[in-house]
């Protein structure tokens, strides 16, 4: 199918040159095994991908599955309305966001910091040592990362609870109150993932060129003036990207982690944009309504990407695109 | 080097706290994983009381017992590999050869395919348009679902194809074209084989991402007897639906194991290491390859 449309946009029918459409004919016959080599990638993106974008529809429509997509009656904007006057969507907008730039203030500058601690001992037992295992939770489950959180939160004899009792402050009901979801969120995301994502900044050190540190230290440079004046801004175009990418899944949390920790108690804390569409769409079966409130996202989400993006390259040379 | 030579006394207490930092996150990251394993082999009384700090106290084995005989974990246990194994394999045969077909110049429309498969990383249909279609096909229920939607991971695409593009010289498949090699012989022949590293690196990501995997299990699987492991997981660690009394204590064990949270938490850290352990002790000898993974990613930026 994208095979003849390719085939199509690349050939048009009045091309001005024949000798050039024709020798591009032959350029595609040649090549027709790579065609095959994509047709499993294209054709699974497409019914996966694709099939779904064009369900979309559902959202500006009353969906019924017995009378299928094609039959079901257009509403227009109404579940959109009634998305927007309901009483939790200040709720779920401030959830959401609060937890995502929560994440974001704590968990971003942590890998940075640490990356830059690494790069400045030697390579050794310690530092592999330290590296293995702050990259090891990265391979832990979300499921059993779960399990861990409410199993070393639980009252009277979990592992934290113990240990704060242990140095004399009162432990709080982490896993019910709903003022401790977003802390006890972001912190073992920051447990979780602080590790490997130092990879990355560590990948963008190695470009360091060793003959600055030679001729700094010669000058009297100290190691954190060498660190601020030659470490730090060769990862600044990684941080950019990063910070980019990161600002434009602001309404995007990691929901299955959520959805996890999600209890009846702490719900006025933990519902975020997300979990309310599992909720609503899988669970309560109301179709539209919940793919309508899932476009709202990822339509927010596309724009914060477009419009951080089109403010840094206003501001600096590294943007996306 | 110099630096060693000229390490003045300012730098010397930098670099202290640079180790403080660094043993610091030792500390915090190592701490909970060994409490967990000591924990999983201890008497759970003394670990509910927090007698228990570091090294197992009053060692049994009551908690593996438990988990080994609960045949709904083995059940996930043989489902996520079944899964894990399949789904990596549709994952390599499908992007693979993907990634190397949009990484030759001479491939006629690669710019527009690439764009399709862009698209899908900043857009998509959404939770439920997207169930609307898996369920239309019949695939609810199925293990294909958990599979499938996936099969392309764009992110991992891009990895490759970059791969492909600056490990793989160009004289080499020139040549072999002028001697007459079709595509097929040249990928299989030439292009994977000196592509191992890449190989050894996708098929962790994709291996570690089914084994992990809760979510789609969750929303296309009704059959307790498809669960996958993490599936199972969620009932005992999150839901909490283990029964304690599961299992028969034999006499000794039954009195110090009277408390059924007790042991109910007990075969919680058994379960967790059970579930986590594949993948955390193969981990430190492919960690290299994992890390590497991340590199070649990030090349492009």
């Amino acid at each position: 199918m994208m095979h003849e449309g390719a085939k199509a946009v690349l050939n048009p029918p009045d091309a001005p040159a024949k000798g050039k459409s024709k020798k591009l004919l032959k350029k595609i016959a040649r090549n027709w095994q790579l065609y095959i080599f994509m047709a499993p990638a294209l054709l699974t993106v497409i019914i996966f991908n694709y099939v779904p974008m064009y369900g979309i529809q559902i959202a500006f429509k009353n969906y019924v599955p017995a009378f299928g997509m094609a039959g079901s009656k257009w509403v227009g904007f109404d579940h959109f309305t009634r998305f927007f006057e309901s009483y939790y969507f200040w709720d779920l907008i401030w959830n959401t966001l609060s937890i995502s730039l929560y994440g974001l203030l704590v968990g971003f500058p942590l890998p940075i910091l640490l990356a830059l601690a690494f790069n400045e001992i030697r390579t050794g037992p310690f530092k592999k040592t330290v590296q293995t295992v702050t990259y090891a939770p990265h391979f832990i489950s979300m499921v059993v990362m779960a399990g861990m959180i409410i199993t070393f939160l639980t009252p009277s004899t979990g592992m934290i609870i113990n240990l704060l009792e242990a140095v004399g402050i009162t432990p709080p009901a982490f896993l019910t109150d709903p003022r401790w979801f977003k802390t006890v969120y972001v912190l073992s995301d920051v447990w979780q993932a602080t590790g490997w994502g130092t990879i990355i900044y560590l990948a963008a050190l190695t470009a360091v060129d060793p003959g600055l540190h030679e001729a700094a230290i010669l000058d009297g440079a100290s190691r954190l003036q060498r660190i601020r004046h030659i470490n730090f801004p060769v990862i600044i175009p990684t941080i950019t990207i990063l910070l980019i990418l990161n600002m434009g899944g602001l309404l995007g949390v990691g929901y299955e982690k959520i959805l996890l920790l999600q209890n009846p108690l702490n719900m006025e804390a933990s519902d975020v944009i997300a979990t309310s569409v599992y909720r609503t769409g899988l669970l309560e079966a109301q179709y539209s309504y919940s793919t309508a409130v899932g476009l709202f996202n990822s339509v927010v989400n596309a724009i914060l990407l477009i419009v951080v993006n089109q403010v840094v390259r206003r501001t600096s040379e590294n943007s996306l695109w | 080097m110099i630096s060693s030579i000229k390490e003045t006394k300012q730098d010397k207490i930098f670099l202290v706290f640079v180790y403080l930092l660094l043993t610091a996150a030792l500390i915090v990251v190592a701490y909970p994983l060994i409490y967990i394993l000591s924990a999983s082999i201890s008497n759970p009384t003394i670990v509910a009381a927090g007698q228990m700090w570091l090294l197992p106290k009053d060692i049994t084995f009551e908690g593996y017992r438990r988990v080994f005989q609960d045949s709904s974990i083995w059940n996930g246990y043989l489902n996520t590999i079944i899964y894990t194994v399949v789904g990596t394999l549709v994952n390599l045969i499908v992007t693979l050869p993907a990634a190397y077909a949009l990484s030759r110049r001479d491939f006629v429309g690669r710019n527009l395919f690439m764009i399709l498969f862009i698209v899908t990383m900043f857009f998509g249909g959404g939770l439920v348009p997207t169930y609307l279609v898996v369920r239309s096909l019949g695939l609810v229920d199925s293990m294909w679902a958990l599979i499938l939607p996936g099969a392309t991971s764009v992110w991992n695409l891009i990895v490759c194809r970059t791969f492909f593009q600056s490990s793989i010289p160009r004289e080499l498949q020139e040549a072999a074209e002028i001697d007459g090699c079709s595509n097929f012989r040249l990928y299989f022949r030439i292009v994977l084989p000196l592509s191992t590293a890449l190989i050894a690196v996708m098929a962790l990501f994709f291996g570690v991402g089914h084994w992990n995997n809760y979510f789609s299990a969750m929303i296309y699987l009704n059959q307790q007897e498809k669960y996958p492991l993490q599936l199972v997981l969620r009932q005992i660690l999150v839901l909490q639906q283990m029964s304690a009394q599961a299992g028969t204590v034999d006499a000794s064990m039954a009195t110090s194991l009277n408390n059924k949270a007790e042991v109910a938490a007990l075969v919680k850290y058994a379960v967790i290491i059970v579930a986590t352990l594949p993948i955390i002790a193969v981990y430190p000898f492919l960690q290299r390859y994992f890390v590497q993974g991340v590199m070649i990613g990030s090349v492009k930026g």
